[in-house]
């Protein structure tokens, strides 16, 4: 490795260096201030860091890792998410465990791998990444181990994981006994022309396999109880950074071997975002807390990004992205308002709506907040999700994929009715006693600054496309030349 | 610029009202009354002035235009342009909005200020629909608007106001989205057709699309502007949100938001897909004719008085759609006045149905009797607003039916002589109306104070203005005018890309 290479990969070894720091810091000393400052710099510093590596990209670094710009900018919008789980965490750990300490080292662990797989540039790399991800995140599901709840989250989730590791594995060896390499660059090459039944069944197990993770419909079962006995942040982790990561990981994949040439697994995952559209708003409108109604609300956005990735063009690439940005921001901010308000009892996973009852009232901050996020996500103007909503719209109807638009259009109708309900209650009039919650000064000030991004950009969103665009650099531009 | 300043007093003017609504109890509504008057002086400023020499050209007769890039990536702007209907729906978009403070004062009890910025929000985004001429601008002040209207119907309304709240979202917000998916489709067809990416309005006029294309795009507008209109099929969400918003909002989206479907059909579907409209016309206009029977009938058939008055709504926009799909001068010249004197006549009925259940608690029209002798002067403003409503000669709802219905029987005499019926159903609604609720035996255990000051002023000038249109209607059809021949000069004569080809 050259020193250039290691200046490219400098922000993934920044974080990887502050995890080592981490621990060492809580060897010296067990102090939470001083493990979550130390975090907060790491992912600073690694932010700072992708200046630095900008102007050495595109290098391929070792066979297993491409850092170009497509790979900065996903790391950078995992770096700013995992920035803002930490600062949500904090206030809730320290009211709910004595030993906080070991979270920010898994969390940056986590990061690593999410870093790791938006870079990738083969199977063996993928895999790593996914594995380093999803072992840091068994131990943070059950993290505050304050009940059964969250153990049985964690339980569900190492199961099926085990699972889809299984079919991924299973999917990248029948394709590697197939076309005899594991680098995405080179399988463009070597992908025989005509539809091989190996090849498509190995694809198709490799997408059941991320479809697990991605919990797209229907291989989302674990999502709500996971969503709901998880720690809060946590769950915001698992909802945004976890599967931003593996999305990115999956359009390179797709569009770098020409995967969209298999029509049968298009067709499929066509399928797939209608059912993930139709049943995730379906389920969403059936459920009394508010954890598990954003959990299936994640699900039907997946769809919808699924929508955006089908196009596989230049203009995929860049909804998916942009989709991304909102969708990242906005999950991040509903999750951290759930966390703020979180309660600390022994049912402190669940979430009713009564929780919420005449919150504007009380906190109109707070609910003005939560508002935005929820139309936001509902697609509605001045927010980001309305510009993300027409990006997506504008993919699809650019490849005539009526089919898909005519879902996402059932499916947001079907979405406005559970968040507005949300909306509504907040703004009731307050019955009985009720207590305010002062959020923390971190959330308060992520929740700030993720509200002006998600409004601001809403309404003058070029310097997000902007930057969006800058993120497609040349090499995308040989994806998009046609497969054989 | 002064488009852009319309808009902006009222975002900067529903800040403020909020803002000071602890200072005093009516601070805000002074704020929002302040806001709402200036916009309506630059409005008036500009009907006595540039509107009336506004010159037809080859694109209309806009006699306002502003434009700044704001997302060049899709070739967006924000284009906002006045002609002399535009200016007409705003007037009246304003006029509705003062009254509709007015008849809250004394209504509205709780969370005085975000009620303030919620209705000036609404009328920001009305006049944003009825001054976009950048199709992505319009679909955003289309949904843009629907917010602060759902919070207005689900915290300030009757008992089943949530429902209704929802409902009304739900059905708006959806067919905005099948138009904005139809919007996209024009966009993109025109940008493989020239190799530009613009979704600017005079741009996109003769895009030259296939006869299946043109007409699925159009159904994908006319989803959303039917639904808003609403014509017959799509109507199921007005009464109920008509008749659980408060009297502000029952106004509003009365006088105001039903008429921006109406504003969508004549500015967009005709200019844009003049051949997939007059295919589509004698369905529209018999769904026209269907809508004036059928709401008339409803209406006969109510016993809340709000429901009753919604109804005629569903009657009266019938007219107004017939009258767009004939699409001669003389039946456009009357669905405008019609959606005038509508919005004037029916926002009257239903302040009226507030007044009255703000002092009886009740809409329920066997409940009630014999109010005129208990209070004359809102008797007769029932009365007058009733055969208003109904179509008497000199007043302005008998010069929109007149002119819709010479203009129709031009295009379609069978359905023209159809919708004559209408009249008469609407005559029987009407005078039931009156008979109910002010004749009849008197009630003496209901206290019931006649109109004060206050309200008898803001029924007062709604009268005045509906006689005006039905003693002068020159006035308005004058402004109207160049628009509406603009319009047309449109659809007839095929601009620069060569429609046809």
């Amino acid at each position: 490795m050259s020193p250039a290479d290691f200046t490219a990969l400098s922000p993934i070894l920044c974080v990887a260096g502050t995890a080592v720091g981490v621990m060492l810091s809580i060897a010296v000393r067990r102090h939470h201030g001083v493990a979550c400052g130390l975090t907060v710099l790491g992912l600073l510093a690694a932010l700072a860091a992708l200046r630095w590596a900008l102007p050495e990209v595109p290098v391929q670094v070792t066979p297993l890792f491409t850092v170009d710009r497509y790979a900065l900018f996903y790391i950078g919008l995992i770096l700013a998410t995992t920035l803002g789980v930490v600062l949500f965490s904090h206030g809730y750990l320290a009211q709910r465990t004595d030993r906080p300490e070991e979270y920010y080292l898994l969390l940056l662990l986590a990061t690593v791998g999410a870093c790791a797989l938006v870079a990738a540039s083969q199977f063996a790399s993928f895999f790593l990444g996914l594995e380093l991800l999803s072992m840091a995140l068994f131990a943070l599901i059950a993290y505050p181990e304050s009940g059964r709840v969250p153990v049985e989250a964690a339980l569900k989730y190492l199961i099926l994981a085990g699972a889809a590791s299984a079919f991924l594995l299973f999917g990248m060896a029948l394709i590697y006994a197939q076309l005899g390499t594991l680098a995405f660059a080179a399988m463009r090459a070597v992908a025989p022309s005509a539809g091989s039944p190996l090849m498509d069944l190995g694809l198709s197990m490799v997408l059941i396999g991320v479809g697990f993770k991605l919990a797209i419909v229907p291989f989302h079962m674990w999502t709500p109880d996971v969503y709901q006995g998880a720690p809060a942040p946590v769950t915001a982790y698992v909802a945004t950074v976890s599967k931003g990561a593996l999305f990115a990981l999956l359009l390179r994949y797709f569009l770098q071997t020409a995967a969209g040439s298999a029509i049968p697994v298009v067709t499929g995952l066509g399928w797939i975002a209608v059912a993930s559209m139709l049943a995730g708003n379906w389920l969403a409108l059936l459920q009394p807390d508010v954890k598990r109604v954003l959990a299936y609300s994640s699900i039907a956005h997946l769809g919808y990004l699924l929508v955006a990735f089908l196009a596989l063009g230049a203009l995929a690439i860049e909804a998916v992205t942009f989709y991304l940005v909102f969708y990242l921001a906005t999950m991040l901010a509903a999750f951290g308002i759930v966390t703020v308000l979180s309660g600390t009892g022994a049912d402190a996973g669940k979430q009713g709506l009564e929780a919420y009852h005449g919150l504007f009232w009380r906190q109109p901050w707070l609910a003005a907040s939560f508002t935005v996020v929820l139309l936001a996500l509902a697609g509605i103007p001045l927010t980001l999700g309305f510009l993300a909503k027409f990006y997506v719209i504008v993919a699809a109807a650019d490849r005539a994929s009526w089919g898909l638009i005519g879902a996402l259009v059932v499916g947001s109708a079907i979405g406005l009715y559970y968040y507005l309900r949300i909306v509504v209650v907040m703004y009731r009039e307050p019955v009985g006693a009720q207590t305010v919650v002062v959020p923390p000064w971190p959330a308060r000030l992520a929740l700030i600054a993720l509200t002006v991004f998600l409004v601001g950009f809403g309404i003058y969103p070029r310097p997000v496309i902007g930057l969006v665009q800058a993120a497609i650099g040349p090499e995308q531009a040989v994806w998009l030349v046609p497969g054989r | 610029m002064i488009a852009l300043w319309l808009i902006v007093i009222m975002l900067v003017g529903g800040i403020a009202a909020w803002l000071v609504a602890p200072l005093h109890r009516h601070a805000s509504a002074w704020v929002a009354i302040a806001a709402l008057a200036t916009d309506f002086a630059l409005a008036l400023g500009l009907a006595v002035g540039p509107a009336r020499t506004a010159a037809v050209t080859r694109i209309g007769a806009f006699f306002v235009n502003v434009a700044f890039p704001w997302i060049p990536r899709f070739g967006i702007s924000f284009h906002l342009a006045m002609d002399g209907l535009s200016l007409v729906m705003i007037l009246l978009t304003l006029f509705l909005g003062l009254v509709s403070v007015l008849v809250s004062w004394r209504e509205i009890t709780e969370r005085i200020g975000f009620f303030h910025f919620n209705l000036l929000w609404t009328m920001a985004g009305v006049l944003g629909v009825f001054l976009a001429v950048d199709l992505f601008l319009f679909a955003f002040f289309w949904e843009v608007m629907l917010v602060p209207m759902y919070f207005i119907i689900a915290l300030w309304g009757h008992e089943h106001r949530i429902v209704a709240a929802i409902k009304f979202f739900i059905f708006t917000q959806v067919s905005g989205l099948i138009m904005m998916v139809a919007i996209v489709g024009l966009v993109l067809a025109h940008w493989r057709a020239t190799g530009t990416l613009t979704f600017d309005y005079f741009a996109l006029l003769g895009t030259p699309l296939s006869r299946s294309a043109a007409t699925w795009l159009m159904l994908g507008f006319l989803a959303a502007f039917l639904v808003k209109l609403p014509a017959v099929p799509f109507h199921t969400w007005l009464p109920d949100a008509h008749t659980e918003a408060p009297t502000a909002g029952s106004v509003i989206l009365a006088g105001v938001l039903l008429k921006t479907g109406a504003y969508g059909l004549l500015r967009f579907v005709f200019p844009l897909f003049p051949d997939a409209a007059f295919r589509f016309a004698p369905i529209a206009m018999a769904l026209g004719v269907v809508g004036i029977l059928y709401g008339a009938v409803q209406a006969f058939g109510q016993t809340d008085l709000k429901r009753l008055v919604a109804y005629t709504s569903v009657s009266h926009l019938g007219f107004v759609l017939l009258g767009v799909f004939a699409w001669n001068e003389l039946a456009l010249q009357g669905a405008v006045t019609q959606m005038i004197a509508h919005g004037l006549s029916t926002g009257a009925l239903f302040a009226l149905a507030g007044l009255l259940q703000e002092r009886i608690h009740t809409r329920e029209m066997p409940r009630m009797g014999g109010f005129w002798a208990m209070a004359p002067r809102m008797g007769a403003m029932g009365l007058f607003f009733a055969i208003a409503s109904l179509g008497l000669p000199g007043l302005g709802n008998f010069i929109g039916e007149f002119l819709v219905l010479l203009g129709a029987y031009q295009a379609n005499a069978w359905l023209a002589a159809i919708a004559a019926f209408g009249l008469v159903a609407s005559a029987a609604y009407a005078l039931l109306l009156v008979q109910r609720v002010f004749h009849g035996p008197r009630r003496p255990e209901l206290a019931l104070p006649d109109l004060a000051p206050r309200e008898l002023a803001v029924l007062g000038a709604m009268l005045v203005f509906l006689v005006w249109i039905g003693v002068y209607p020159q006035s308005l059809v004058d402004t109207v005018r160049p628009a509406i021949l603009g319009m047309q000069h449109l659809v007839v004569s095929p601009p620069l890309l060569g429609r046809r080809g």
